[in-house]
């Protein structure tokens, strides 16, 4: 299963030029050198302050463009990994180990991401048991694509 | 209480959702306590016997006193606990292992945190433990068995159903291949100089086999287990951290991702094949391919001669650049599998490359070299060999050669999808303008 895992920004981290401290920084790069050597990182990255970016609003066939910086603090994103995990629950064990990524209080939020198993038939119980039966009776051929 | 009592289902999930957090933290911790534990033990099917012990006694006290803090470290503790008191009660044990014990209970003294504060001890020994599990002396079916148990965190029941094989079988696999490692006395150690090759070799064929096994269909109604080809990345990711300076593990890494990255394309919804050149790009996990691209990059930064897997992922790493198939850079697919041609000589590369050499120079250079497989009695049974040689043919306009070529094809294959293509294609060398 793939999770996005998201550091909500603080009014600190959305100040502009702000840098996290150089502990923070040390502590925060442990922990991902853990996740790689864990083999579960994907993707991550981290976010200017939203004084950088935009939004479009829709609404009908109307389009909206509102410069940043946005207020609400708490409801940026500030930063993201994917991660590749077997459950939610494991997702939940390795953003407990992390370290609070900012200096403040701070939020980490977890989605999982939408897979091809999501629309695709799953075998039943009775079909896994059905092709065990038959495997057990099959030479072995390799085809590549 | 009854089972649709409001609070015995609340309960129910509470335990549900700590018994997942269990398996997680088992997931996360387990290689580690085991591998420390075989260094403590020196007997890797003791040391995870002993952490199988530690976590029933985790599902059986978390419960009530809730996950650790540290729960590695308890983990650790915990199975170190039960390795004592084995040795205690075991006198014939004891006198053997008297300095074991005695050494597990100094370190009883110690910080349980001692032990895993030590990063560089950790690496190590996940590495002897990925070294012994993957040991050439092992038939494969078992070493990936073994590694997927010991470094994978899965279950004896997870490890056969991702197999499709009875739990019985497996548990048997695991069982005999610990007692091989335990009689042979292969020792833990990270294996050293002209060794480390054929030893890291070993490796990587476990990891990669694992990984086929989940990607490939072997027979008709075969279906992709696309959560195996992640428990194979997963390792080799782990493996490519354990040994940075290793161009083939990089090499194995990039070209699992980049063959990962096609898995959303490569079946129709209903579970049948679809041919690399019939996919549809657009479905490929970017995210994977430019993982696979940065692992080759990691490989070349480390001047060597290429190995096999660096080269087979160079020749997926062309077809993942290719936004469609008439931009595949064929001409360099021909040099790739010349020079794997040279290190690892097989008469389905030599097949490969003449499909690569007649994309590049046209189906009669291929031709030719196909007629050059004819005799090869390792091809005698593999229905790739008339299917390519049926299509160059129709690219000839040979067709009554290429219709009994795909119709040959046809009966060597096992698997029902393709073998209704290739009458296809033989059905259409008859209707074919140029035949009437």
């Amino acid at each position: 299963m793939r999770f996005m895992v998201i550091v909500k920004a603080t009014p600190e981290s959305e100040k502009e030029g702000a840098l996290p401290d150089a502990q923070g920084l040390l502590e925060m790069g442990k922990f991902n050198e853990e996740l790689i050597r864990a083999g579960i990182v994907l993707a991550m990255d981290g976010l200017h302050p939203s004084s950088k970016g935009a939004r479009v609003k829709f609404s009908g066939n109307s389009r909206t463009v509102i410069d940043g910086p946005f207020t609400e603090a708490k409801e940026l994103i500030a930063g993201f990994w994917l991660w590749q995990v077997k459950s939610l629950e494991e997702a939940i064990e390795w953003v407990k180990r992390c370290p609070n990524p900012h200096a403040s209080d701070s939020e980490i939020e977890i989605r999982q991401v939408f897979e091809m198993e999501d629309f695709a038939p799953i075998l039943s119980e009775e079909q896994i048991q059905h092709k065990v039966a038959k495997r057990a009776q099959l030479p072995n051929q390799t085809a590549n694509q | 209480m009854s089972a649709t009592d409001p609070h015995h289902a609340t309960q129910q999930a509470t335990d549900q959702a700590l018994h997942r957090t269990i398996e997680a933290v088992w997931r996360i911790e387990s290689a580690r306590v085991i591998a420390g534990l075989t260094r403590l033990t020196r007997d890797v099917g003791l040391a995870e016997d002993l952490a199988q012990e530690a976590l029933l006694a985790a599902l059986e006290q978390w419960p009530r006193s809730g996950v650790p803090d540290n729960p590695a470290a308890w983990l650790t503790a915990t199975a170190k606990h039960r390795a004592i008191d084995l040795f205690r009660r075991n006198a014939v044990a004891r006198r053997k292992h008297e300095e074991l014990a005695r050494e597990l209970e100094a370190l009883e003294q110690t910080s349980p945190d001692l032990d895993s504060t030590l990063d560089n001890t950790i690496s190590d020994d996940l590495l002897r433990l990925v070294f012994i599990a993957c040991h050439p002396i092992l038939p494969a079916d078992s070493r990936a068995a073994l590694t997927l148990r010991l470094l994978g965190g899965l279950t004896t029941d997870e490890i056969a159903r991702a197999f499709l094989t009875p739990e019985p079988t497996i548990a048997q696999r695991i069982v005999r291949a610990k007692r091989t490692l335990a009689d042979k006395h292969i020792p833990f150690e990270i294996p050293r100089g002209p060794e480390l090759a054929a030893r890291l070799s070993s490796v990587l064929e476990v990891i990669y086999l694992i990984f086929n096994e989940g990607y490939s269909a072997t027979t008709g109604d075969d279906l992709m287990r696309p959560a195996l080809c992640e428990d194979a990345l997963r390792l080799g990711r782990i493996l490519a951290e354990l040994t940075p300076t290793e161009p083939e593990v990089h090499g194995l890494v990039a070209l699992m991702e980049i063959q990962a990255s096609r898995t959303r394309a490569r079946i129709t919804s209903t579970g049948e094949p679809v041919l690399l050149f019939d996919q549809n790009r657009a479905q490929w996990d970017q995210l994977l391919i430019h993982r696979g691209l940065t692992a080759i990059e990691r490989a070349h930064k480390i001047n060597a001669v290429r190995g096999p897997y660096l080269l087979q992922a160079e020749i997926a790493a062309c077809h993942a650049r290719a936004r469609t198939p008439s931009e595949t850079d064929w001409p360099r697919i021909v040099i790739l599998y010349t020079e794997l041609a040279q290190i690892t000589p097989s008469p389905v590369i030599e097949l490969n490359r003449a499909v690569a050499v007649s994309m590049a120079q046209g189906p009669q250079a291929g031709l030719t070299l196909v007629d050059a497989l004819a005799s090869e009695p390792s091809l005698a049974r593999y229905h790739l060999l008339p299917s390519v040689r049926a299509d160059l043919l129709y690219k000839l306009g040979r067709r009554p050669e290429a219709r009994s070529d795909f119709v040959r094809a046809a009966a060597l294959t096992l698997n029902t999808r393709e073998r209704d293509l290739l009458l296809a294609r033989a059905a259409s060398c008859e209707t074919d303008p140029i035949n009437s």
